[in-house]
């Protein structure tokens, strides 16, 4: 464990600079946290939590994946990647790590996306523990633990220092190299315990996930509570594009002027044209595009990935749709008393 | 706090099931803590009984939902309407997208709702439960104790630049009709028009690069009706589900926006519904405010079928090289 004052951290992320991209929270000019790439005068934010997730790092909403160049009959292929920097994302909490874990296995499984993976390998996560968890977190429903979050660095702010221990050997990396004082970890554990403290006393704090899984499929697809639950739902894409796991995309070509580009862009569920095919949109109404978006977190992707839910609880969609519907009423209408 | 409680309006409904009259009705749906309310459709007095809510949080308009509702069964459909909602009611019978005789409109009277990420901003993250005082919203806190936030603070913007307290439209009126107010709605548009347009341009470039592109405003937004929009349409030559460049997403704002032009009626659900808090609304009352000071004074939904200055035309209608001319006085 190591430590530097609080009032340092301009130094700190300095350092940090010299030899990686820095992004970190910070208040925009609306007064609300979104990642923004470090240099002096950017503040950290105490923010809980960005508005978007920190999903865009390894899965930005559009990437161009490569060029066509067409001159007479033959077709040019260009990758248009550029190297790709190595970049820290500082601030990152338990919630939203654990959704790199989920976009991994959806990424990083076999064939291995290589956009996707170039940017993990260049990331080094710097994770914050969080000491006022809001009343729309529910992260201890799916396994995650805010009190010691994941990365390469767990990070902890206690009075007037911010305390970092190495996760990994990246992370480590990182650290040794930045010179910092040693510390024991008596502040830290004191914290953890405060932490878990008050996350037991959220009002989500006794939500469970038991009641779900990869073997409810039947249990739960043809509810009747599909109709009442979707009925008002607006059929945005909130809730999709706010999540930190929601991995969905949509593949296109975009007409320049000497050739076409091929881009990739978020998609949603919940749009009446997601994975609509020559034969029509398999989905026909949006109670079936309201249920593909919670069977997926609840049930398929716990099915094809060792049980590991699609939510990560960050609390996202409950804050932002527009309808305040959400994955915990959902849970809850559904599960009833086992939730 | 709300003039009528809950259970005016809930004894209402079931004397209007009891009748016969209604065999459904959108309502407002209780949530999971004091300000998630859900717009809801109930079947049933039971349903009603148990989840029905009334309180300062009921922005949502249900005004659009019945284009979808008056086309399913043969029964009325009971719908609460604020004033605001019933211009878009209006509104909407204006352009003939849903069936009147297949709707009962309960107008009831409003107090202003709150704006829930003002009063988060006021009580830092943790929020136990809001309860609405007289001297304003007392937000009970995780961590912070009891906050007191002034209800001219805590109101949506919208509602403190109210534009209307009075019904256009319902087949009964619960509680007293008010008077369209004196609102000091266009005093923001009249900030904007005083910038150069290179200010001008940055104040918009920089609240749009915000917008994620979820299509929220679009999908909330009364007057957007269409039966497949034009951007979700794959034989429309511009379907775009995420922006190429960041011009692209101002392009989808402005031309929604001149897509509503004399239609909007200000009702203010794209900024309530926008997860990034960009000013949308400002974009429509530009308009409001250009149609009204061009033609005269127009509030769109304000009765049923009256012809908007921009699809109406008459000899005195201003030429269009005098319009350009006062944009010009802008630029």
């Amino acid at each position: 464990m190591r430590k530097i004052a609080v009032a340092k951290l301009d130094a700190l992320f300095a350092a940090m600079a010299k030899t990686h991209t820095v992004y970190l929270p910070a208040d925009g000019a609306d007064g609300r946290a979104q990642y923004t790439r470090w240099e002096a005068g950017v503040v950290y934010s105490t923010a809980l939590n960005t508005v978007r997730s920190a999903k865009d790092f390894f899965f930005p909403q559009t990437e161009n994946l490569m060029d066509f160049k067409m001159e007479g009959k033959s077709i040019e292929l260009i990758d248009t990647r550029d190297e790709g920097e190595d970049f820290i994302v500082f601030g990152v909490r338990a919630c939203d790590v654990r959704s790199f874990d989920v976009l991994d296995r959806v990424f990083l499984a076999e064939p291995v996306d290589s956009y996707y993976a170039a940017r993990r390998a260049h990331g080094v996560i710097f994770s914050m523990a969080c000491t006022r968890p809001a009343e729309t977190c529910f992260c201890k429903t799916f396994g995650i633990d805010a009190a010691e979050p994941a990365g390469d660095v767990a990070c902890y702010i206690d009075a007037d220092t911010l305390y970092l221990d190495a996760k990994t050997e990246k992370g480590e990396a990182v650290l040794a190299a930045l010179g910092l004082e040693d510390s024991d970890t008596a502040a830290v554990d004191a914290q953890k315990a405060l932490i878990r403290e008050r996350l037991d006393a959220l009002p989500l704090s006794g939500l469970s996930a038991a009641a779900f899984g990869g073997d409810k499929l039947d249990e739960y697809f043809e509810r009747p509570e599909w109709k009442t639950l979707s009925e008002t739902c607006l059929g945005c894409g909130t809730c999709t594009f706010v999540c930190p796991t929601c991995q969905c995309y949509d593949i296109r070509d975009f007409k320049t002027n000497t050739g076409v580009r091929r881009y990739r862009c978020w998609d949603s569920c919940m749009y009446s044209e997601f994975t609509k095919m020559s034969a029509g949109q398999p989905r026909l109404t949006q109670l079936e595009r309201f249920r593909q978006r919670f069977m997926h977190k609840l049930v398929y992707y716990p099915a094809n990935n060792d049980g590991i839910f699609g939510c990560v609880g960050c609390g996202r969609c409950l804050s932002r749709c527009p309808i305040s519907m959400n994955i915990v009423k959902v849970m809850k209408t559904l599960g009833g008393k086992n939730v | 706090m709300q003039a009528l409680t809950r259970e005016v309006l809930l004894d209402r409904a079931k004397a209007l099931f009891a009748d016969g009259t209604v065999d459904r009705a959108y309502g407002w749906k209780r949530g999971e803590f004091d300000y998630d309310v859900t717009p809801g459709l109930f079947r049933s007095v039971e349903e009603m009984e148990k989840e029905f809510v009334f309180d300062d949080f009921c922005g949502a308009n249900f005004s659009k939902y019945l284009v979808e509702e008056t086309r399913k069964g043969e029964g009325k459909i009971l719908v609460f309407l604020k004033p605001c909602d019933t211009y878009s009611f209006n509104q909407l019978l204006t352009e003939h997208r849903f069936d009147r005789e297949k709707v009962y409109a309960v107008g009831i009277p409003c107090e202003g709702m709150a704006d829930v990420t003002k009063l988060k901003a006021e009580a830092a993250e943790g929020i136990r439960s809001i309860t609405a005082e007289k001297e304003g919203f007392v937000v009970h806190t995780l961590y912070d104790g009891d906050k007191t936030v002034p209800r001219t603070e805590g109101l949506s913007e919208r509602c403190l630049v109210c534009k209307s307290k009075k019904h256009v439209a319902y087949d009964e009126l619960l509680g007293e009709d008010g008077e369209v107010a004196d609102s000091a709605r266009f005093d923001e548009v009249a900030r904007l028009e005083a910038m150069n347009a290179d200010e001008r341009f940055a104040f918009w470039q920089r609240e749009l690069s915000r917008c994620i592109r979820c299509n929220a405003c679009r999908d909330v937004c009364p007057a957007c009706t269409c039966e497949t929009c034009v951007f979700n349409n794959p034989n429309s030559g511009v379907e775009s589900k995420a922006p190429v460049t960041s011009f692209e997403e101002q392009m989808f704002h402005i031309i929604r926006a001149f897509h509503v032009a004399g239609r909007c009626t200000d009702c203010g659900e794209c900024s309530r519904v926008c997860p990034q808090h960009i000013p949308l609304h400002l974009l429509n009352r530009k308009f409001i405010k250009d149609i009204n000071a061009f033609y005269g004074e127009y509030q769109a939904g304000a009765e049923v079928g009256s012809r908007a200055p921009l699809v109406n035309y008459t000899t005195a209608d201003l030429e269009p090289g005098e319009a350009v001319q006062r944009g010009n006085e802008h630029a």
